[in-house]
């Protein structure tokens, strides 16, 4: 009798849950896991790097040699010196560099496809910036040591052309497209009623850029510059490649110059798995790692700044 | 009558250009051509490195020189090897990205709330595409390679390549999930479909080109990358094609790395060669991107 009673009351349930609705929450929690894997990556990666380099922090780090001398010598067998320093001016010298060469152009260019090109030359433009930047890093490499050194060398007359001066031009090459796509972006997101409100008050196109469209789009346009230095600054194959690679702090743009990224391609692979070396390369990451996060998260508070007003 | 009347005694006093008018005419005139020409600047390398590469590698690209081993050091034959490893990490790091990255989109663009989480999970991926891809050799080596005990394999580089091109398949998806309209949903959801059949029967569906486009970009750079795999799976030189995937392999782009940094007396045109071959598969598989992209966008029917 009493199965009967509940039986109607059941079918007549709406919130009935059948095979549709644990499937549904399984999907939901298969999705969210896969939604924060980004997150588990990024902790994933600072914790193996971490792991492999706490060693070298933990032990040998000797905070002010690491940060105050030039030398690395990380092979030598009587005193193995662990410095930073020229490497560190030498990331910077190529990416200030590059940035000097590729700012002024990236944003000129995002200027003129955002504002001056339109239809078919927009178009066509920006897919050529899309294309320049899906070079391989390696391809950009072999660019400056096959094409660009024999130039250099034969333009200015030096021994030997690769150096600060060709591994900036090819690491500007490599940051334009990015600075530019991004800085185009940014204008875009200008509503076009700003734009529209200084035409109507007779303000011809070059005004409306200069002093509505700049101004609004400004925050966005210095995130572009900082993916754009974080891009530079990352870079490992062209800088490997084309900065001639010997440790030395620069006093002109034809010295050549190592930086801390191609310091871990050119050497990890000669080191003992475990060993002091090995190590403090891997300190080497957790910099690049840390001061790259930095740059982003800057980037982003300041497109954040843009999208409160 | 009276109309042309009040016309013609407007004639005078119609718009003639002032100093300021032609000034500012100038002015934009001036920076029109500046941007212009900076713009120039910027795209005509692309072309001068395509011709060059073309020039000094055409000759060397044969049947034979994509279809046999090195030889002689490295300093002659083809390069075969390469070839097919760069397939074999492209493809297990497409099976290992794509579900992931496809999900992660699918949860960022159907289910997550506007809150901190997500707010995270952005930044993370911002972080993941800006993290320097030798940190991701690093990562690569500490987790798959000794942690995991993959050792150096396909596998273990595969993997890194995965997790270094994973925002691509996310921010691509996620755009084109976001561009398919609420009403496509909200009109599914009266039907009594469940969230989940939704996204099978509508959403996905519709957005199913526009993640093929993602899925053909993140191709284009696992092709092309070379730090990540230098020390989790890409050999200096293994003269066997690669039998699973816990074998190493050579790769294109770590083949161009060392044959034109650490072997000496390779033949200029080898070396062009096999930097054009590269280059190819990579803007080959961009164009294709691209083009599909600006066909859908034509088709698009909302």
């Amino acid at each position: 009798m009493l199965t009967e009673k509940v039986k109607p009351s059941a079918s007549m349930n709406l919130d009935h849950r059948g095979r549709d609705w644990y499937t549904d929450k399984a999907i939901a929690l298969l999705v969210f896991v896969s939604g924060i894997s980004a997150i588990i990556f990024i902790i994933g990666i600072f914790v193996f790097i971490t792991k492999e380099g706490f060693g070298f922090i933990a032990g040998p780090l000797n905070v002010r040699e690491f940060f105050g001398s030039p030398a690395w010598r990380p092979t030598s067998l009587r005193d193995p010196t662990y410095g930073v320093l020229a490497l560190i001016a030498g990331t910077a010298s190529v990416t200030g560099l590059a940035m000097v060469v590729s700012v002024p152009f990236s944003l000129g260019a995002a200027i003129f496809i955002g504002e001056f090109a339109t239809g078919r030359l927009r178009e066509t433009l920006k897919v050529l910036v899309e294309l320049l930047a899906a070079i391989p890093s390696v391809v950009w490499g072999f660019i400056g040591l096959s094409i660009m050194n024999p130039l250099i060398i034969d333009l200015f007359d030096v021994p030997v052309g690769l150096g600060v001066l060709n591994s900036g031009i090819v690491l500007g090459l490599m940051a334009a497209p990015i600075m530019t796509t991004i800085a185009e972006d940014a204008l875009k997101a200008v509503p076009d009623g700003y734009r529209e409100a200084a035409e109507a008050m007779g303000a011809t196109k070059w005004q409306v850029i200069f002093k509505v469209v700049l101004p609004t789009a400004k925050n966005g346009l210095v995130a572009a510059v900082l993916l754009g230095v974080g891009r530079g600054f990352g870079e490992t194959m062209a800088v490997l490649m084309a900065s001639g690679h010997s440790v030395n702090i620069p006093t002109s743009p034809f010295d050549s110059v190592r930086a801390l990224t191609a310091t871990i391609a050119a050497e990890l692979g000669e080191t003992a798995i475990g060993s002091e070396h090995y190590r403090a390369l891997f300190t080497l990451g957790i910099l690049l790692f840390v001061v790259t996060f930095i740059i982003n998260l800057t980037a982003d508070l300041v497109v954040r700044g843009v999208k409160k007003k | 009558m009276n109309h042309s009347d009040a016309g013609q005694a407007m004639e005078p006093l119609m718009f003639s250009a002032t100093n300021l008018n032609a000034h500012n005419r100038r002015l934009q005139w001036l920076f029109r051509v500046l941007f212009g020409l900076m713009t120039l600047i910027l795209v005509i390398p692309v072309g001068v490195i395509l011709t060059v590469l073309v020039v000094r590698g055409g000759p060397a690209i044969s049947m034979e020189f994509l279809f046999s081993h090195p030889s002689d050091g490295m300093t002659a034959g083809g390069i075969f090897p390469a070839l097919i490893g760069t397939m074999w990490l492209v493809a297990v790091a497409l099976i290992a990205s794509v579900p992931v990255g496809v999900a992660a989109a699918v949860y960022l663009s159907e289910y997550a709330p506007d809150n901190w989480l997500t707010r995270g999970i952005n930044l993370a991926i911002i972080n993941l595409a800006g993290v320097p891809s030798i940190v991701h050799a690093l990562f690569g080596l500490g987790a798959f390679v000794i942690f995991a005990g993959f050792g150096t394999s396909i596998l273990a580089a595969s993997l890194t390549l995965a997790v270094m091109t994973l925002p691509v398949v996310i921010v691509a998806t996620r755009e084109s999930l976001q561009a398919v309209p609420l009403a496509f949903r909200e009109a599914c959801w009266n039907m009594g479909a469940t969230r989940w059949q939704t996204i099978r029967t509508v959403v996905l569906p519709n957005a199913i080109s526009g993640i093929l486009t993602g899925v053909i970009l993140e191709v284009s750079r696992t092709a092309g990358e070379t730090a990540p795999i230098m020390f989790t799976g890409a050999a200096f030189f293994f003269p066997f094609l690669p039998l699973s995937v816990f074998d190493q392999t050579m790769a294109m782009s770590m083949h161009l790395f060392v044959i034109s940094t650490a072997v000496p007396g390779v033949p200029d045109e080898l070396k062009y060669g096999t930097a054009l071959t590269l280059i190819t598969l990579v803007l080959f598989m961009n164009a294709i991107s691209i083009t599909f992209r600006s066909y859908l966008r034509g088709k698009k029917k909302w």
